[in-house]
């Protein structure tokens, strides 16, 4: 399992994953998002310089099947976004922790930080899905 | 509550497959290699579907040809024997119970296979209308049903059949057997492309569907779960029942008017379509397309908009694996069903231009 919830990120109850990453944190969808979905074909996002707030719509992301909100974990600035995505969507199932990253998020609100999961807890709360 | 299970779900979950819940029935809705690939897997090659989840009867009687003939809007009964013939089932106002196929077994025999989230309704359906000399006998817990679809799908299944399958006409079936299995074959489907539908007895399946799978693996085939079986049909243009055509619009709203037989015949429904024919549609199933530069993806139920007000719905949409962008299919008001006209829709607060087209979306290459 440790390979399907690195342990080196955070992650939000509606199955987003963040990482450090020099002073943004970078923002993805996880594993279990990822087998939910299915195929994904389509994903966009916001602009570099918009500003997000937690807990806010930022994005969609359509698969095969159906089409769903993005969240945004922390409230801050979007320094750089994944344009790779926009004609290369299926790097979200193929790389979800890498290549298929989405967002970068400069926090305004760094307490948020500590509301997010820890792997174990987001293990848990998988688990009772 | 687990749901009903097909003969072959210990296989699919071999298979890796993802099980989700289908009107009651745990079905595969992809495998390990996902749905777009499942859905290229057919249109480059074959693909193996478990459809058992279709529900099967048997009209049999000296009555049955007359009920029959009283219940199908295309003209089944008059068909000749060993025709599987498409046809609505209607209700006297014209609205549709569902999409079946009949195949016409023998004037006094009919096999029909159903819908799965119908079946209980249409059997009711039948036997309402059957009379006491029509017996009405439901297969349906007895009977497996394995699609094979794709360019490869006949020689395929014809190489290990004992007669001469490949011969068979699309459209038409015959009893068989295929790898040692007793099975109707018909050359039908719900993908756009060549192949068969095999009915057999439950207990048979998995030999079956494992005979084909080691003769499909080689040929770069594929097993199909639920999620390309629904871009292969819309695609393909093929109405999903409860999504596309219900108790609530004709055939001929659904440009379904190809399988209604109206001359000199007297089928339930005939009355209301034969005034609706000749008052005019007010609303027509239409499809679209929607540019992939939109970048957006019209859903079931997305209105369709002009100036504010919704003129109409989607009934049916999704990527175009094979033909790029998105498709779909909407009821809009008849001005704006023709081909060219653009449509406003609203996806999710975002409005979308899409194109009305004629016809099916993806057309097979002709085998040539």
């Amino acid at each position: 399992m440790t390979t399907t919830y690195p342990t080196d990120l955070r992650y939000t109850p509606d199955h987003e994953w963040l990482r450090a990453h020099g002073t943004a944190w970078r923002v993805g969808i996880t594993q279990f998002a990822v087998d939910q979905l299915g195929d994904i074909t389509l994903v966009d996002l916001p602009k570099q310089g918009d500003l997000v707030t937690k807990g806010q719509r930022f994005g969609t992301i359509e698969s095969v099947k159906s089409v769903s909100d993005l969240y945004a974990p922390v409230s801050g600035k979007v320094i750089a976004i994944n344009a790779q995505l926009k004609d290369s969507p299926e790097l979200v199932n193929s790389e979800p922790y890498a290549s298929g990253w989405m967002i970068d998020i400069e926090p305004t609100e760094k307490g948020e930080l500590d509301d997010l999961l820890d792997p174990a807890a987001y293990r848990k709360h998988v688990a009772a899905q | 509550m687990p749901g009903k299970r097909t003969p072959l779900y210990e296989i699919h979950k071999a298979l890796g497959a993802k099980i989700i819940d289908f009107g009651g029935w745990d079905m595969p809705v992809s495998y390990p290699a996902g749905t777009i690939k499942e859905h290229k897997a057919v249109r480059a090659a074959v693909g193996l579907f478990d459809v058992t989840h279709m529900g099967e009867a048997y009209l049999r009687g000296p009555r049955a040809r007359g009920v029959v003939d009283r219940l199908t809007s295309n003209n089944v009964a008059g068909a000749p024997v060993g025709k599987a013939v498409y046809t609505l089932l209607c209700r006297p106002s014209g609205g549709i119970v569902d999409d079946c196929i009949f195949y016409k077994r023998a004037d006094d025999e009919y096999f029909v296979i159903v819908n799965a989230s119908n079946q209980a309704k249409d059997l009711e359906w039948f036997r309402e209308h059957a009379s006491t000399t029509c017996d009405v006998d439901d297969a349906s817990d007895r009977t497996a049903l394995i699609a094979v679809q794709g360019p490869k799908a006949v020689a395929m299944v014809a190489a290990l059949a004992e007669s001469d399958l490949a011969a068979l006409p699309s459209f038409a079936f015959a009893d068989a057997t295929v790898a040692g299995v007793a099975c109707i074959a018909a050359r039908t489907g719900y993908t756009g492309e060549d192949g068969f539908e095999l009915a057999c007895a439950n207990g048979d399946a998995a030999r079956l569907w494992s005979a084909l799978w080691d003769k499909a693996q080689p040929l770069g085939g594929l097993p199909i779960g639920l999620g390309a079986r629904d871009t292969l049909r819309l695609e393909a243009k093929l109405p999903l029942y409860g999504n596309d055509i219900d108790d609530d619009h004709t055939p001929l709203e659904a440009g379904l008017g190809w399988a209604v037989k109206l001359d000199g015949r007297d089928f339930l429904g005939a009355p209301a379509l034969r005034e609706q024919k000749a008052k005019g549609l007010q609303r027509q199933l239409a499809g679209f397309t929607i540019g992939e530069g939109e970048r957006a993806i019209a859903r079931h139920g997305y209105n369709i908009v002009d100036a504010g007000a919704s003129i109409g719905v989607v009934t049916s949409g999704g990527p175009g694996i094979s033909v790029g962008g998105a498709i779909g299919l909407a009821y809009v008001p008849v001005a704006r069903a023709a081909a060219g006209t653009k449509l406003t829709i609203d996806c999710r607060g975002r409005s979308a231009t899409a194109t009305v087209v004629a016809g099916k979306f993806y057309k097979r290459p002709s085998a040539s």
